[in-house]
């Protein structure tokens, strides 16, 4: 496989780092992959901008930061702000619609998906929001197998929480499936720049 | 055991000045093992800086002279490590409370089964007599020419208030009464603070006008009285002597075994 | 892609990689204070240690930590303490009597941008010097590192091994970028790693035992506090016994001996890796985390064609001054890979025959150092076509 780079943005609390390591895990454990998990964060322990990197490929991995990604995730404002500029261009961009409004064109094929309000909604709960956002993601984009991330949920989570993780991420893959980019665009066209 | 056999006299003479009271306080403290039978491969002595921190170096137990003000954070290493031991740390005044003042609050309120002996001459003699955190104000030192004007604290109330959950003062004057005090703060069952008032005729004394040794005892037998005494109640001016806590409470390392069979069991 | 599973592989931070190969070396007693980036480590002890039956111990800062495994040190257990920058600074004093005292403990620091608070959450390698001059007096260290998790694991071992071998403090110099990175990690199994039993002395009880009397192969057995043997132990210089003296052929004795026993045994302390360091006329020398972007150059470049290779240091101190000279010798550009403001290129400049090729290529900004900070350093040393 291509080396692919990834980056998650939000802010403190809502689980970015927590998805990150089961991406990265499912990866590296399950699908005999390569793969380097990695965070920058502030002081504040809840808000605050919090950014995790990973990387997954089939060869060694040396240099572990992504300075382009390939796969950019935005939950909050603050996040798709300070990151969307790093984005390789033609690269996938995932928002959620609630939480980030772009404002701006953005070289990308861009998703707006509106995870949280999915999650509340079904679930009763946000806190499984990093969940969703995986489903999502690995729809879009199958970067290593649905089985694998739940073999890593499986082992995560206790049996109180396991079952609405479980959920949350089949509620963010149904939400990928219905969609399509934002701008119009067909998944696997040529990139252009949305809005 | 003979008193003897605790001592280590290859390294004698000691380097206490003539007059120095904690050669008294040893005496007391071997007299104490002695009563309580006290195997010395049993005993651990930890030590931090000062004239009362050489005290290790002369006895025959598993002794540990460390750094200024530590040696209670070695000391809770040692005994964490090895429950089964006895810990004795004596301490000056300056190592206990001004360097020290963190550890020994944190070991009184771990209660952890180690002894601490406060060896109080109120003054840091061994390097050349500045005033220490016990010195209390109106005492001339090389560092406070014009006498001092800081406040002393009650190490009683400090150990009391920081959890320790045995307290008790002593001076070197009434050495028996010393011995039996020690006595009881090896045997409690937690951490025990023994303030013990030692005199420095060489730099307390002749700076301050309290005369020889024999005249720094006679002023310690004037100006202390027994807790709860009359002469006590009658002249609040006086220093008290006595066991200020023995409190039952759990013990640290206890407490870890504890959670050693709670992460055992999963 | 395959869908194996297999057990004995974990996906995990080098913290806790830090404290797992503590356990498998037989650390039976930790105590701490937290502190970011450290922090991790301290929290694995807490929760594996007394499910093993071995001894934590949260302390009130980081004095009393290091002071607090060194007391443990000595009935017998083998011991660490992890911090970053601030703590690191605080133990100075303490670390100076283990040296002394000639106390094996292990001290991990996962270094952080300074100097004080700095960037408590932001990578550097500031504390390389540090390491090795943090206390006062002459004396000797060992300072080992990794840049992954795998190197990670056998480097703490080895820490513990030097420690019980040398009756030394170890310091384990990591950062933040290798301490909260999680990667794989291949459980070593049991016996796979050698482990270095602390060396007690056949002295039998009521025979006069001398801890401080070297045996001709310059090892001190020890003795737990608790058995027979009772003796002292100080941060005074000290006679075979133990007790404070100002002797000046003790004294003398003492020096040398506590700067020997790790000085003359450089080559057997010595760790180190290589890559393509053969036909290299641009030799990187690296370590720690920048040896991570400084291996991505050299593949990098290799496919081009340039003839790039990495010495990546292992052992920090004592400084390798023979290996990094040796390696050296026919290169045209050596390119120091850190970040700090120049600490390991000082020790380099001194080690190799042409100082003047040495250059540094750093950056001290909390962000780690990238491929690209590399290859512009490159580029003006070595012209436009790299």
């Amino acid at each position: 496989m291509e080396r692919c780079r990834l980056v998650f943005c939000g802010s403190g609390g809502q689980g970015i780092v927590t998805a990150a390591i089961i991406l990265a895990e499912a990866a590296a454990i399950h699908d005999g992959l390569e793969a380097v998990q990695s965070q920058s964060y502030g002081a504040a322990a809840r808000g605050g901008v919090t950014r995790s990197d990973i990387i997954i490929s089939d060869s060694e991995i040396n240099f572990p930061k992504v300075v382009q990604p390939n796969i950019l995730v935005c939950l909050t404002q603050e996040s798709f702000t300070q990151f969307y500029s790093i984005l390789r261009p033609g690269g996938l961009m995932l928002l959620d619609s609630d939480l980030v409004e772009p404002g701006m064109r953005v070289e990308a094929r861009q998703y707006k998906l509106p995870m949280q309000r999915t999650v509340q909604q079904e679930i009763g709960t946000n806190v499984v929001l990093n969940l969703c956002m995986l489903g999502a993601l690995l729809c879009l984009r199958p970067v290593v197998t649905k089985e694998s991330v739940l073999e890593v949920v499986k082992k995560r989570f206790s049996e109180r929480f396991l079952q609405m993780n479980e959920k949350a991420l089949e509620l963010g893959w149904s939400l990928a499936q219905e969609s399509a980019p934002s701008s119009g665009d067909q998944r696997g066209s040529a990139p252009r720049p949305t809005h | 055991m003979a008193l003897q056999d605790y001592i280590r006299s290859r390294f004698f003479p000691h380097i206490w000045c003539v007059g120095c009271g904690h050669g008294t306080a040893l005496n007391a403290l071997l007299r104490a093992v002695e009563t309580l039978g006290l195997d010395p491969s049993d005993i651990v002595m930890v030590s931090g800086i000062g004239c009362s921190s050489r005290m290790p170096g002369y006895v025959d137990f598993h002794t540990l002279h460390t750094l200024h003000g530590r040696a209670l954070a070695f000391a809770t290493g040692t005994k964490m490590s090895k429950p089964e031991l006895t810990v004795l740390v004596p301490m000056g005044d300056g190592d206990a409370l001004a360097i020290g003042g963190n550890h020994f609050i944190h070991a009184c309120r771990r209660n952890i089964d180690i002894t601490a002996i406060v060896l109080n001459n109120r003054i840091y003699g061994m390097t050349g007599g500045q005033f220490s955190p016990l010195s209390g104000p109106g005492v001339v030192a090389t560092t406070a020419p014009y006498s001092t004007y800081d406040p002393a604290f009650d190490v009683m109330r400090l150990a009391v208030g920081a959890g320790a959950s045995f307290a008790a003062r002593g001076s070197t004057y009434h050495v028996v009464e010393l011995q039996q005090l020690l006595v009881k703060a090896i045997s409690h069952k937690g951490f025990s603070v023994i303030e013990v008032l030692s005199p420095c005729p060489t730099h307390f004394g002749r700076r301050n006008q309290q005369g020889d040794s024999v005249e720094m005892l006679e002023w310690l037998k004037a100006n202390t009285a027994k807790l709860g005494s009359k002469a006590a109640e009658e002249n609040p001016e006086l220093i008290t002597r006595g066991i200020f806590v023995e409190d039952e409470r759990p013990e640290y390392c206890e407490q870890y075994e504890r959670i050693l069979e709670q992460a055992r069991e999963g | 892609m395959t869908n194996k599973t297999n057990n004995k592989i974990a996906f995990v931070q080098g913290n806790e990689v830090c404290a797992e190969a503590a356990l498998y070396a037989g650390a039976g007693f930790y105590a701490g204070y937290p502190i970011t980036p450290s922090s991790e480590i301290m929290e694995h002890m807490a929760r594996r240690m007394p499910a093993m039956g071995r001894r934590f111990l949260q302390m009130e800062d980081e004095i009393a930590s290091l002071a607090a495994i060194i007391g443990a040190s000595l009935t017998g257990h083998k011991v660490m303490t992890a911090t970053s920058g601030p703590g690191f600074s605080l133990m100075q004093e303490t670390l100076g009597f283990a040296i002394m005292a000639e106390i094996p403990c292990v001290i991990v620091n996962v270094q952080r941008g300074g100097p004080s608070t700095g960037l408590p959450t932001q990578a550097a390698q500031g504390d390389v010097y540090q390491a090795r001059w943090g206390t006062h007096g002459d004396h000797a260290v060992i300072a080992l590192t990794a840049s992954n998790n795998q190197d990670l694991f056998e480097m703490t071992v080895e820490a513990f091994n030097m420690a019980e071998t040398y009756r030394t403090p170890v310091i384990v110099l990591i950062d933040e970028v290798i301490g909260h990175l999680r990667e794989k990690l291949q459980m070593p199994d049991p016996d796979e790693l050698e482990v270095v039993k602390r060396l007690r002395t056949a002295v039998p009880h009521g025979v006069d035992y001398h801890p401080y009397l070297p045996r001709e192969d310059g090892r001190l057995p020890m003795s737990d506090f608790g058995d027979k043997h009772r003796y002292n132990v100080t941060g005074l210089y000290h006679n075979m016994w133990g007790f404070p003296t100002t002797d000046p052929g003790v004294i003398d004795g003492l020096i040398h001996h506590l700067i020997d026993k790790i000085e003359n045994n450089l080559h057997q302390i010595t760790r180190y890796k290589e890559y393509y360091l053969s036909d290299a006329d641009c030799v990187l020398i690296s370590y720690g985390c920048s040896a991570r972007s400084a291996l991505h150059i050299v593949k990098n470049r290799r496919q081009r064609g340039m003839k790039l290779g990495l010495l990546e240091l292992q052992t920090l101190w004592p400084f390798p001054a023979g290996l990094v000279r040796e390696k050296c010798s026919g290169a045209q550009h050596i390119v120091v890979v850190e970040m700090n403001m120049g600490q390991v290129v000082h020790e380099v400049k001194r080690a190799v025959d042409h100082p003047e090729r040495v250059y540094l290529a750093n950056r001290v900004d909390g962000e780690f150092i990238t491929p690209t900070n590399i290859k512009n350093v490159l580029r003006v040393i070595m012209g436009r076509g790299v």
